[in-house]
């Protein structure tokens, strides 16, 4: 939040949105102009323009924005973020209603439900590896979403095997019980500060 | 010149070529790079999702492993995202206290520390261009790429948005351009260069993601391009490895080889196209770089060519201020 | 305690009450009443509280005391003396006492209105008031110093705003200096084709005053000129100009043009033809030129650079072409200065997504200006940059540049009328499908939102969204060869792209390029964004903090043309209004240096904001210019031997306030 709000209120959602975002994002400096909506490369695809979805939180319209496809199709690549006149953090932002999103639980509403579960799966192998794992990835989210999608990903997918550009197993760090003290210890504290 | 080395999961295997390539050119460089110990994946796009602290406790992790190395300071990374989220995270700490103190916490849990700011985060094209200069590179080119048409492809995440400096402009990059002239290569400036890949979107909606390739590699094709050169993993493994799913999504006929640009380097350098990776990629290069070396005629003037010379009627265009 | 004698000194407390806005919180009748007693013995012999001191009641309060009780030294405790400093002194004046010998102490902003524990606000006020006697005991009867003005003026730049002030004074009888940087008066509304709302053509109305302004008696034009320096004070500036060389005898020149028509050398017109035109190395910038003598580009001239050609001179009917000519340096003594030079435009380069400079069809406003004026390097055909084809669908874009944290926040105030202006101009002459991008539209001022209104009814798109990009790679049919404008319509909540044949940026308003040097040049400063700062916004905008220079036009801010002109009048009326008084008081709030105790160290000589200080190299000291000095009081500080004190606060009277306010006369506050 700027420094202009002197009255203690009681948080609104743009509040807490702004506030589990590192940094000072801004968001209420928003004047609408649609500079974010016209760079998006995948606006076009998104439910709400990344601007509409900033109304929305301006209104408190806390379901309907946790339940839009918006933040699952920014693609980050932070035009918005650069050609914002006031900027404002978008991609932050988006980052951001991706948390809100699963921690309400209310994604399974949007028309991207699955995109949790890649990211989820993604630091699944993470957390136990130390690193990410694409086969396992590839292989576990398509099968448990789109089994018809491993059709289509099956050439690449023995080509990129054929290059030698793809482990069959998984790496292993060597400090993993580190990490994943780290990790534990991270998720306990919690907060964006 | 030595730099702490992150590699990122992708150099690992599927964009083994590009730590082949550039550990190959480094040496002609003088430069010396010390990988992290034990370095882990820096949760790309897709763990700060899920959970804000411990995503930058991961990625920190990795900065306080490089810490260690106490009289090295810069931290390179070749992959745009890791560098990206290197960046950023550094940048956040150093910004805000609270966070840095509640990050430490964490690390400390596994008996690390980081101080905000104290490595700097480059990504490779940075060092390159900067710390080594174009005169170094184009000193110690034997085979100079003449005839090759270049298209450079930034991406997103090395310009965009500035965590680090902003060492090129974040619409209009000239550094990677400039990289490739050096090297003797005929460098075609398509509008597109710094247009997203669309990262992760061919698992979460490959229509949104083959769309936005298609765009890519038609404006390249548009502007006769025999390569595209990419600085990231994903760019990469986007316009090569599903080249082919956007062919019979769109039933379009692109066959664009992408190579990385220190491959290209090495080429220039005279290294061998093996030790370079070349050979890795889904697309094969090796057509369009049978053209290097081999007396080309000069080409049909092309779109995206200099500018012809303008009809008597035309008015004056303002020039850009790298053309002065 | 300070060990004074008894004093001879009657003094008047007066407490006032403010309404309730100071008798809300302080006690002020227990205040009053605390220093009628206490203060006895420091020379009180008279307090009062009153509603309204600054009323008529309560300034006649005041003046029947000083008459009646012969007061010898006045303490109001009310507002600050920022608000009512000048009233009381007046009211003090009026009946026979020195202004200079009151004090105002601040009871109101520095205590009622901060504190909300009465008991202890009160007793603040006491001991404020406390402070205020022992330091009124050291005022001294000052004379406010009086300056002459001299009468003749000096304008900076010669565009509309200039040429108005100048004009003015002129016309009154006074002599005027005009002083323009390019070859011609007329700045950038010589530019326009037409200007917003009326569409009156921009030359037709501005050609009359710049002729006016090229032939009046009173007015000295000097075009092709700079000033190089300002000395001096108010009323009496002395301006060093420099006439640079135009290689050109403007006794023997006619104006006829040859000249011009015979020289070989073609270059593009930066300036006048914003780039889109040309013009010979030998040239006037436009036809209607004032004065129309043409200048010679020495940068281009085939003679400067090879030591061949001189075309011009073999065919100068008069013999007015002289290679040999140097610049030349005048002074001229005034009285006072208008700095009227302008803005300059915002360079689009600057934003890559729009394509300008690499795009061939985007052009920006001041480059469309060119291209539909008459006399311009298309005679007024809204056509492409190959300079044949008409454009079949243009977009227009707002905002470029401006109310944009990346370059310029602030907003540009003309760029919406200009637009609009744009959208009309395109569709009578082309008959082409205009969009117009905004965030919103600003029309403020006279007949300005019946100008949209007209706008809309000619079927003008408007799309509300800022533009994102400008891209000629096409994606969607119908998209080829065109340059595709792509921004989110926010009112239907869709990102759109939209083909275009030609693109025109309404690229924002920005200070000159030189301005901050420029403004440092008359003593004045710039703000964070570059415009020079006026003394007050709201009530006093052509004044500045330096006494005697004042500003008008576009160099204070971006404005439209009747804006221009007014803040020009007004400049000229202020002027005028000092010239007429012929000489003008000033506050004797000023510092002075003692020199049997100034050892010539010169610290304060570039500390002064206000080049009031001058150093004497044959007795090795400093000295204060009190005219230019205006009491901020920081070579006071600075003075390592401190041997310089201000009137008004000298060292007696500071420390007395303090002993007065934190010792003297008080009491301890019950807990």
């Amino acid at each position: 939040m700027t420094e202009h709000n002197v009255f203690p209120t009681t948080p609104t959602f743009m509040d807490k949105v702004n506030a589990e975002t590192p940094g000072d994002p801004r968001l209420e400096m928003c004047i609408q102009c649609g500079t974010c909506g016209g760079s998006c490369p995948s606006g076009p695809d998104m439910e709400h323009t990344p601007r509409a979805l900033f109304q929305m939180i301006k209104a408190g319209m806390k379901d309907m924005v946790l339940s839009s496809n918006t933040p699952w199709y920014c693609v980050s690549c932070y035009y918005c973020t650069v050609r914002c006149p006031q900027e404002v953090h978008i991609t932050e932002l988006m980052y951001t209603l991706k948390r809100m999103a699963i921690q309400e639980g209310l994604y399974r509403e949007s028309t991207a439900s699955r995109a949790p579960d890649f990211s989820g799966t993604f630091i699944d192998y993470v957390e136990n590896y130390g690193r990410s794992f694409e086969l396992g990835l590839a292989t576990r989210y398509h099968l448990s979403h789109n089994p018809l999608n491993m059709v289509s990903m099956a050439s690449m997918g023995m080509g990129m095997f054929i290059k030698g550009r793809m482990d069959l197993i998984p790496t292993r760090i060597k400090s993993l019980k580190q990490l994943k003290a780290i990790l534990a210890k991270a998720k306990q504290i919690g907060g964006a500060a | 010149m030595k730099y702490n080395y992150y590699p990122g999961c992708s150099l690992e295997r599927n964009a083994y070529a590009y730590h082949q390539s550039t550990l190959a050119i480094a040496k002609p460089l003088g430069i010396e790079f010390e990988e992290i110990e034990d370095w882990n994946c820096c949760g790309a796009t897709e763990y700060t999702s899920i959970n804000l602290l411990a995503s930058y406790a991961l990625i920190t992790r990795n900065l306080a492993l490089a810490a260690k190395n106490v009289d090295i300071h810069k931290l390179v990374a070749p992959c745009s995202a890791c560098f990206l989220n290197l960046a950023k995270v550094n940048h956040n700490l150093v910004e805000s206290p609270e966070l840095a103190e509640k990050v430490n916490t964490a690390l400390g849990a596994g008996g690390l520390h980081y101080t905000p700011g104290s490595q700097e985060i480059y990504h490779l094209l940075e060092i390159l261009f900067n710390e080594v200069g174009l005169d170094t590179i184009q000193s110690k080119v034997t085979k100079p790429l003449i005839g090759l048409r270049i298209a450079p492809y930034y991406g997103c995440m090395v310009v965009r948005p500035g965590y680090s400096r902003k060492f090129d402009n974040p619409e209009h990059p000239t550094s990677l351009d400039k990289m490739m002239s050096a090297l003797g290569a005929n460098v075609v400036d398509f509008p597109l260069k710094a247009n997203c890949c669309g990262g992760h979107m061919t698992q979460i909606s490959p229509p949104v993601a083959y769309e936005m390739l298609r765009r890519l590699l038609h404006n390249a094709a548009e502007y006769q391009t025999d390569i595209i050169v990419t600085l990231c993993p994903m760019c990469q493994l986007n316009l090569d490895a599903y080249q082919d799913n956007v062919n019979q999504y769109f039933k379009t006929k692109y066959k664009i080889p992408i190579l990385y640009f220190t491959q290209l380097i090495g080429l220039a350098f005279g290294i061998p196209a093996e030790k370079l990776g070349i050979g890795k990629e889904l697309v094969n290069a090796r057509p369009a770089l049978a053209k290097i070396g081999v007396e080309v005629p000069e080409p049909q003037p092309v779109k995206g060519q200099k500018r012809e010379k303008p009809a008597k009627e035309a008015l004056p265009m303002p020039t850009m201020p790298e053309e002065k | 305690m300070p060990k004074e004698p008894l004093h001879e000194e009657r003094i008047g407390v007066y407490v006032c009450h403010c309404g309730s806005n100071i008798a809300g919180v302080v006690d002020v009748e227990a205040v009053a009443k605390w220093a009628g007693e206490k203060l006895k013995p420091r020379g009180v012999v008279i307090t009062r509280d009153y509603k309204f001191m600054c009323s008529s009641l309560g300034q006649e309060l005041i003046a029947k005391d000083i008459k009646e009780l012969g007061l010898t030294r006045v303490v109001v405790a009310a507002c600050s003396p920022q608000l009512h400093e000048p009233t009381f002194r007046a009211a003090a004046a009026q009946a026979g006492l020195n202004p200079y010998l009151t004090e105002l102490v601040s009871i109101r902003e520095q205590v009622s209105w901060v504190h909300t524990d009465k008991v202890a606000a009160t007793e603040k006020a006491k001991a404020m008031i406390s402070g205020g006697v022992e330091r009124v005991l050291h005022h001294e009867p000052l004379e406010p110093l009086y300056v002459h003005i001299h009468p003749s003026t000096l304008v900076v730049g010669g565009g509309i705003a200039g040429i108005q002030a100048a004009l003015e004074i002129a016309d009154a009888g006074y002599k005027v200096y005009l002083v323009e940087r390019e070859p011609s008066v007329g700045g950038h509304m010589a530019q326009f084709d037409k200007t917003f709302p009326t569409l009156d053509c921009s030359a037709c109305i501005l050609t009359p005053k710049m002729v006016s302004v090229g032939r009046h008696p009173n007015i000295e034009l000097m075009t092709w000129s700079e000033v190089t320096k300002v000395e001096g004070y108010t009323g009496n500036f002395t301006a060093t100009i420099r006439k640079k060389a135009r290689y050109v005898d403007t006794d023997l020149c006619t104006g006829c043009g040859i000249c011009q028509e015979k020289c070989p050398k073609k270059v593009i017109d930066e300036v006048f033809e914003a780039g889109l035109g040309y013009r010979k190395a030998v040239y006037t910038p436009f036809p209607q030129a004032v004065p129309n003598y043409p200048v010679m580009d020495a940068e281009n001239c085939t003679y400067f650079l090879k030591g061949t050609c001189k075309a011009c001179e073999k065919f100068c009917p008069t013999e007015a072409i002289d290679f040999n000519q140097k610049d030349e340096y005048i002074t001229v003594e005034v009285g006072n200065i208008i700095l009227a030079t302008g803005y300059q435009l915002f360079d689009p380069r600057r934003i890559p997504q729009y394509g300008y400079g690499r795009l061939a069809n985007v052009f920006t406003s001041l480059e469309f200006e060119r291209l539909t004026n008459a006399a311009g390097p298309t005679n007024g055909k809204v056509v492409l940059r190959d300079g044949v084809t008409t454009p079949k669908t243009v977009g227009i874009i707002h905002c470029v540049g401006s109310r944009d944290r990346n370059y310029n926040n602030y907003c540009s105030a003309i760029c919406c009328m200009q637009s609009l202006k744009f959208a009309h101009i395109v569709k009578e002459r082309t008959g082409a499908e205009v969009y117009n991008f905004y965030i919103d539209i600003r029309t403020p001022a006279k007949d300005y939102d019946e100008f949209y209104q007209r706008v809309l009814e000619e079927g003008t798109n408007f799309i509300r969204g800022r533009v994102a990009e400008i891209t000629d790679a096409a994606r969607l049919p119908g998209e080829e060869d065109k340059l595709i404008i792509q921004a989110e319509d926010t009112l239907l909540g869709k990102q759109r792209r939209i083909p275009v044949d030609m693109v025109i940026l309404s690229a924002g308003l920005e200070p000159r390029y030189d301005a901050k040097e420029v403004a440092k040049l008359f003593g004045i400063s710039c703000s964070m964004n570059g415009w020079v700062i006026e003394k007050h916004p709201k009530l006093d905008p052509v004044a500045t903090m330096t006494d005697g220079i004042f500003i008008a036009g576009c160099v204070q801010g971006p404005k439209d043309i009747p804006a221009s002109v007014v803040q020009g009048a007004a400049a000229a009326a202020r002027i005028l209004g000092r010239i007429q008084q012929q000489d003008i008081a000033m506050e004797p709030i000023r510092a002075t240096i003692n020199e049997n105790q100034c050892s010539g160290c010169r610290i304060c000589n570039n500390l002064c904001p206000y080049s009031a200080i001058l150093f004497h190299e044959d007795r090795l000291v400093s000295e204060i210019n009190p005219a230019l000095c205006q009491g901020c009081g920081t070579c006071i500080a600075a003075c390592p031997a401190g041997a310089i004190s201000g009137t008004g606060f000298s060292n007696d009277q500071i420390m007395a306030q303090i002993e007065g306010l934190l010792f003297l006369n008080l009491e301890p506050v019950p807990a």
